[in-house]
């Protein structure tokens, strides 16, 4: 079951065990009693697989806060069992994204005030991923999409033992490796939100900028490209770029890693020329075949399997 | 009682940040079976957040680095209370440890012909840091993650560790924990364990650690009666945000510094000069001048006093603050703005770019920072044979923050993200042949496992306690008000006192809801370990009647000759307190202390 995510609408699965008038947090949890001072209200998705709602928690405001303290500020006061996950609480972690106001945002990164002001702020779960209880949801479908990728594979070093590589050629690759693992961008994609069934075969944009960075590597010697085509899904992509617009390390997946990888699995694929080429000029990578091998999730499966 | 379920491995390593998963991966190519237990998501632990780099003495910029001027900066930064043999092994594999990340796929910043660049650190004499911008922990933990993941190792994420079993001969041979989605425990039996569960920094309010860090892997190796060395050595990151309130503690990178920038008190005086002790005066610029032209040539000026070690930095800062020239929020300004172009400063800063901008409203190319001390790493921890990661306990092995010895007094920036590699691998290593060598299926006490699991639960059996944030709140308070930077005799024992009742109301919190998902009871299953180790850190604290390094006593403002000569070692008697001894330092071979005498040219 999947929350709903949009502000004020009717909570999936009602349950009113779990709704608690706001006030009765201010008069029931001591140092928060209303002393007539500015406040926030937190509309916060509380539930389980089962089921849930949304729950307003009305807190004092303090200057300069993010969504993630007055969140925390809920666990410490009227809510101690209210389930987030956060790591970093400094935008590098990627672990306490959440749908703010029915955007995908990291709750760390979210000033207060730059939100509506004198309307609850409306906190659920990524709506894309199965919930395990309220703003936390089982995200095992991106490290089983991470075990299928045939990993890096260097050629041999130079005759020092020491690679060269010029800063101009690391950087598309960095780009990339900018990214912190929210998820967000598989949250936003289409394919799979709306769309269960698409999850078995679908990597996802965040699994593509990984592909992208290894195509764009200059030492790598795997050739993916016929494994991007036959077990990815892009081409189910078709570019509305809403991966990008929520990417918090502002990676432009999209114009950077989705469309060179669409047109690199195309030339493999489809041109003749590059076919011609193939078949003359001596092979530098290595088959689709022998990369497959190398996946780790097709010789051992693990425990994120569960 | 919720399921329970065990699991049977060779070597179970609990942690999942740089040292874990070198380790993991150490002993998955050695051909064990690897269990990599971990609080958090897969890459999300604490390395994640390292900015600055890793240091090693490659001399890709200054071609004069080598492994000798590496371990001389380690050990004089340690204020020469470093285990000599981790701080010479360190410098020496270092440089291999971090090509070998480059061959598992990591992309580092270039110098101008292809190899690796390095940047400028406190307290590093050549600029010796490999990194990616400002985003090093990230790229570390991101490819060792993969490659980890390429080879096929366990993974139990959001699993947490309550206690280490020993067999009936004393060996370390189960790890009881929980599920944290579900509440369901869990043990894992194993010939061999590695704890490389970081750091402690959750028991003071401002801290630059994550939630993790609560101390779990210092606490179960001290319970299961293993040595716990220099625990009074706490590192305070000089610069971590200051304003607004609910970002304080957040961490500045020392590369600003290390990339032109100043640290000014509110009357703009780079205070810094003022502060340069003895034992760094020949190696630190004595002018402004000086200092800024050692940027582009070190062979013929001194560091900047900006790049002093970081328990310099720190004190020199809080003694600025004190004398009332801070900054409006109470630190004092880091100026990078008037000294790089907006360019330079987004091109090898962008986090710090991004950070500021988002958090504060401030633009870091146009403004200074406002910057402060608060706690950031653990120099002491659990002891360690320095070639093999052993601990005292049989089958026990510890690498990274939750290991000590390397970063003696103080550490180095930069020296963390090695170390985890290089003594990752280490005890990887030993655990793998220490679980090799080791007969028959690990066995403990059913009863000893029933009695965890037990404990673990009583929060919700009790309806009248108080709030687990509550007693989390005080402790931090209580730290950081008295267990601080500077520290004196009377407000330790104050110290000692109020953990004493915080462990009485430890014993009656309680928590309502469910064990699954449930921050509440988690937070209180941690409680316990921040306890244990802040008591272990104020006693050591208490001890040493001297200032060094991260130890720094209103009380005793000068090192002492004789502690200078002495480690302190704690360890639990069976009577539930502990021991507290001061242990003579390993004695250096003679060409290692030649290289400490050695004046810089």
């Amino acid at each position: 079951m999947s929350p709903d995510t949009t502000a004020g609408a009717s909570p999936v699965n009602q349950d009113v065990s779990l709704q608690v008038p706001a006030q009765a947090h201010l008069e029931t949890h001591p140092g928060l009693s209303p002393d007539g001072g500015p406040s926030v209200t937190l509309s916060i998705w509380r539930g389980d697989p089962g089921g849930g709602a949304f729950v307003e928690y009305q807190m004092p405001a303090i200057e300069g806060e993010v969504v993630l303290d007055v969140v925390h500020r809920v666990q410490a006061g009227p809510a101690p069992d209210l389930a987030c996950r956060w790591n970093c609480k400094a935008g590098k972690c990627g672990s306490c994204s959440a749908e703010i106001n029915g955007k995908p945002g990291l709750m760390c990164m979210t000033r207060m005030d730059q939100l509506p002001q004198g309307v609850p702020v409306v906190v659920a779960p990524l709506r894309t991923f199965p919930v395990i209880r309220d703003l936390v949801t089982d995200v095992s479908f991106n490290y089983t999409m991470a075990r299928q990728l045939p990993p890096f594979a260097p050629r041999p070093a130079g005759p020092d033992g020491i690679y060269r590589m010029m800063q101009i050629d690391v950087e598309r690759g960095q780009e990339f490796r900018k990214c912190i693992e929210c998820f967000m961008c598989q949250d936003v994609c289409h394919v799979i939100r709306d769309h269960e069934e698409n999850k078995a075969f679908y990597a996802g944009p965040r699994m593509f900028i990984r592909y992208m960075e290894l195509e764009s590597h200059p030492l790598d010697t795997n050739d993916r490209r016929e494994l991007i085509r036959r077990r990815t899904g892009l081409s189910l992509c078709n570019i509305t770029k809403c991966c990008t617009e929520v990417c918090p390390e502002g990676i432009h997946i999209t114009d950077n890693a989705i469309i060179p990888l669409k047109e690199r699995v195309v030339d493999a694929s489809y041109d003749p020329v590059a076919w011609l080429g193939r078949k003359i000029l001596r092979r530098t990578k290595r088959s689709a075949a022998e990369a497959a091998a190398d996946a780790p999730a097709f010789s051992s499966p693990t425990r994120e399997d569960r | 009682m919720p399921d329970h379920e065990t699991h049977d491995f060779d070597v179970v390593i609990i942690g999942a940040g740089g040292a874990g998963l070198r380790a993991a991966i150490e002993t998955k190519e050695r051909g064990l079976r690897t269990a990599l237990v971990c609080k958090s998501l897969l890459g999300k632990a604490h390395t994640v957040m390292a900015e600055g780099g890793a240091a090693a003495a490659m001399g890709n910029v200054w071609p004069d680095d080598n492994w000798q001027v590496h371990f001389r900066d380690t050990m004089r930064g340690g204020k020469l209370l470093s285990n000599w043999r981790m701080a010479q092994l360190h410098a020496q594999e270092s440089p291999e440890r971090i090509y070998e990340l480059e061959r598992w796929g990591a992309l580092f910043d270039r110098t101008s012909d292809g190899r690796i660049l390095q940047r400028d650190f406190g307290g590093h004499r050549y600029a010796r840091l490999a990194h990616v911008g400002d985003r090093t922990g990230l790229e570390m933990i991101r490819t060792l993650q993969q490659q980890a993941v390429a080879l096929g190792v366990e993974v139990f994420m959001e699993c947490k560790v309550l206690r280490l079993l020993k067999d009936a001969d004393g060996r370390a041979s189960a790890a009881v924990g929980y599920w944290r989605p579900s509440g369901d425990f869990v043990t894992f039996n194993a010939k061999a364990f590695v704890i490389a569960t970081g750091g402690i920094g959750k028991s003071w309010l401002f801290t630059t650690n994550s939630w993790e860090c609560t101390g779990d892997g210092d606490a179960i190796a001290a319970w299961a009666g293993a040595d716990m060395l220099d625990m009074e050595f706490v590192q305070f990151h000089p610069t971590c945000m200051v304003w607004p309130m609910t970002a304080r503690g957040i961490l500045v990178t020392e590369g600003v510094r290390g990339d032109g920038g100043a640290l000014r008190n509110a009357e703009g005086r780079r205070f810094m000069f003022d502060y340069i002790p003895p034992m760094f005066a020949s190696e630190t610029a004595a002018t402004e001048e000086e200092a800024d032209r050692w940027y582009d040539d070190h062979t013929n000026n001194r560091r900047p006093p900006d790049l002093l070690p970081r328990d310099e930095v720190a004190r020199s800062i809080n003694s600025e603050v004190k004398a009332g020239r801070g900054s409006p929020h109470g630190g004092v300004f880091l100026d990078i703005a008037t000294r790089r172009s907006p360019e330079y400063i987004r091109r090898r800063l962008p986090s710090m770019y991004h950070q500021f901008k988002e958090l504060a409203g401030l633009d870091i190319t146009t403004d200074p920072m406002e910057v402060a001390p608060f706690q950031h790493y653990m120099m002491g921890g659990i002891w360690v044979e320095a070639d093999t990661g052993a601990t005292t306990v049989p089958g026990l092995f510890a690498a990274g923050e939750a290991a000590a010895g390397m970063h003696g007094a103080n550490r180095l920036g930069g020296n963390s993200l090695s170390d985890l590699l290089v003594f990752g691998r280490r005890a990887g290593m030993a655990a793998s042949d220490f679980a090799g060598g080791r007969l028959g299926t690990p066995t403990v006490e059913e009863a000893e496992v029933d009695q965890i699991c037990k404990a673990a639960l009583e929060p919700f059996g009790r309806d009248s306690g108080e709030s687990p944030y509550n007693v989390h709140r005080d402790l931090q308070e209580t730290m950081q008000q008295l267990v601080g930077l500077i520290r004196s005799e009377t407000e330790l024992v104050r110290a000692l006192d109020a953990l004493d009742k915080l462990d009485e109301r430890t014993k009656k919190v309680s928590v309502t809801g469910t064990p699954a998902y449930n921050p509440g009871w988690n937070l209180a299953t941690d409680l316990p370990a921040m306890l244990t180790v802040s008591r272990l850190v104020t006693r050591a604290a208490i001890e040493r009647r001297e200032s060094r390094g991260g130890q720094t006593r209103d009380d005793y403002p000068k090192p002492d000759l004789e502690l200078g000569k002495v480690n302190l070692i704690q360890r639990l008697r069976p009577d539930g307190t502990y021991e507290l001894e001061q242990v003579p330092l390993p004695p250096m071979p003679a060409e290692l202390a030649a290289l400490l005498e050695e004046e810089p040219k």
